[in-house]
């Protein structure tokens, strides 16, 4: 086989497996703008035969979508904002100050890695619950906002970082806190910027948790929203599907402006191997 | 006597009083790891003693607690339920996970075949993985639908009369299992391709001149450098498919019957919708246990095959 027919070969075959793959996501959006009737009919099309843009407003009208996304931008913004600021600083500690008792405790933290989050989930709901934290956002988002593995993730990156470099800004007369965020920080962003999207796109994904803890629109999600949509409206695919595209296109979007560095942080990480 | 040799430059009479060195170390990095730490013992740390102790109770959250000692440990052995969401979990996670590997594996190696055009398919490909798993849950519910659902439609076109995929006994779980592997694969894709491209070209390059053929290069090269990121993909998939919730929540709702309830489901449904939470508690211990042990077997395994160059 020359060489030009095999690369051929192989952009024909990218082709065809990308296209079967996004079918699902093309699917959506297409019955998202199908009439009642048409995404109703016991044959489905897949073409609409007309087009109704108005889904789109009519599925906002339907249930409260655009607050139910507010909900999941502070839910999702909230938890991860807090995750990567309190991870960036113990991650700082463990990996570059001295203190009795360090390796036991970063043992510990290390340990919670492989713990299910379904262990914790029913002392978490007791706790909440407790603390009159149902339905609100230090109820939804605290619990969610200080793990284990931001704090892993970052002090394997802040290790790999020349001590030189800190060494000198602390020649210069910088404290501990000067060297971390005007050395440190700067250097690391890849590897936050990492963090964050990771922590930002699982928490937009969590269902589990605001199920339990949101029961009332101020604090819904959009995930948790989707499903209110189908109870109360029975399956009217034309404006869930609309509702599950407008849900979905945000993550998408961030995920495509931001996939270089979730690309280069899998690498830099060193889970591809060397 | 002074002990410290380092001479005071600013401040002397603020540094005189302050602690030696070491102990403000100590201070300043107790200061950095506090905010984390607190809130990790509140919620991590400490709800997994309390799932302990709540495994041992009574308790339907509304009255008091009564103690139980073992009983919902007890209860698992004679609950069919449990065992039926402990079985289909397996089913899930045995091909679900390999499903998943390989069709990563085969893509990533598909895309690393010297394309101009990589970083347009590889976004398009991690697609699935940057949807909502609730949304596309209920576009793939619109896929399978029986008889006329576009599955089956291109089933039809090859002459296969297609099942009633999510309320089929027999079918429900391939069907989530297809769609889990198409929302996963992404992930293990880039992080294969990641390893793909770090194996020195060298390598394969003295194998050309050995006369290797392609299957055995990729055996005795591709594999054994690739396998630390095989390693670590395994282990997350496990870890993942042991605690699918979303999809099978939306799709089939642990249905027909209860051919597709997992673990998780069990114990949500067990503490939240029957507020048995002491039996809610112990069945997550239990998964618990389970993912240590097979995580450990996997450690284990890996001593064997997975060859890091030091």
């Amino acid at each position: 086989m020359t060489t030009e027919i095999r690369q051929k070969l192989v952009v024909f075959t990218c082709f065809l497996v990308t296209a079967i793959t996004l079918i699902p996501v093309v699917m959506m959006v297409l019955v998202a703008f199908q009439s009642d009737a048409e995404s109703m009919a016991a044959k489905p099309s897949f073409w609409p035969s007309s087009w109704h843009p108005e889904n789109l407003t009519r599925a906002f009208d339907l249930v409260p979508l655009g607050k139910y996304l507010l909900n999941t931008v502070y839910f999702a913004g909230g938890t991860t904002i807090l995750e990567t600021v309190t991870a960036a600083l113990a991650a700082y500690a463990f990996a570059r100050l001295n203190f009795p008792g360090r390796s036991w405790l970063f043992g510990i933290y290390l340990a919670t890695l492989m713990i299910p989050s379904q262990v914790t989930l029913i002392p978490q709901f007791v706790l909440v619950a407790k603390l009159h934290g149902i339905d609100t956002w230090p109820g939804m988002i605290l619990p969610h906002a200080f793990t284990a593995i931001g704090v892993f993730l970052l002090r394997q990156f802040f290790l790999g970082i020349p001590r030189d470099y800190e060494e000198a800004a602390r020649l210069d007369g910088a404290n501990r806190w000067q060297a971390f965020v005007r050395v440190i920080v700067p250097l690391a962003v890849p590897a936050i910027a990492t963090l964050a999207v990771f922590k930002f796109i699982g928490q937009w994904n969590n269902l589990l948790w605001p199920l339990i803890i949101s029961n009332s629109d101020a604090t819904r999600t959009a995930s948790v929203g989707l499903q209110v949509f189908q109870d109360t409206n029975g399956t009217q695919w034309n404006l869930l599907l609309m509702a599950a595209t407008v849900t979905t296109i945000p993550l998408i979007v961030l995920f495509f402006l931001t996939q270089r560095w979730f690309v280069r942080g899998i690498t830099m990480s060193g889970l591809g191997g060397r | 006597m002074a002990v410290d040799t380092v001479p005071v430059t600013t401040t002397p009479a603020i540094r005189q009083q302050a602690p030696p060195r070491r102990s403000r170390e100590t201070l300043t990095a107790w200061l950095f790891i506090l905010p984390s730490l607190i809130g990790f013992l509140i919620f991590t740390a400490g709800p997994v003693v309390a799932a302990g102790v709540i495994s041992l109770l009574n308790w339907n959250l509304f009255s008091a607690p009564t103690w139980a000692g073992l009983h919902n440990f007890a209860r698992l052995g004679p609950d069919p339920t449990f065992w039926s969401a402990l079985g289909n979990t397996v089913y899930f996670t045995l091909v679900s996970v390999p499903l998943t590997i390989l069709v990563s594996l085969a893509l990533a190696l598909l895309l690393n075949q010297g394309l101009k055009r990589i970083a347009v398919f590889r976004s398009l490909l991690l697609l699935p993985y940057a949807t909502i798993t609730v949304a596309v849950a209920f576009v793939w519910i619109w896929l399978y639908i029986p008889h006329d659902g576009l599955v089956n439609t291109v089933l039809g076109w090859f002459g296969i009369d297609g099942p009633s995929w999510l309320i089929s006994d027999t079918w429900a779980m391939p069907a989530l299992i297809l769609m889990s592997v198409w929302k996963s694969f992404g992930f293990g894709m880039v992080v294969f391709l990641a390893g793909l491209q770090a194996i020195p070209q060298q390598l394969y390059e003295a194998g050309r001149v050995d006369g290797t053929s392609p299957w055995n290069s990729f055996r005795h090269i591709t594999l054994p450098m690739l396998s630390p990121a095989l390693f670590f993909v395994v282990v997350t998939s496990v870890i993942g498919s042991f605690q699918v919730f979303d999809q099978a929540l939306i799709m089939t709702n642990g249905g027909p019957g209860s051919r597709t309830t997992t673990l998780v489901m069990y114990i949500y449904r067990t503490g939240f919708e029957n507020y048995d939470q002491g039996y809610a508690a112990a069945q997550s211990l239990v998964l618990f246990a389970f993912i240590v042990i097979i995580t450990a077997g996997q450690f284990l395994f890996q001593r064997k095959l997975v060859h890091y160059d030091n």
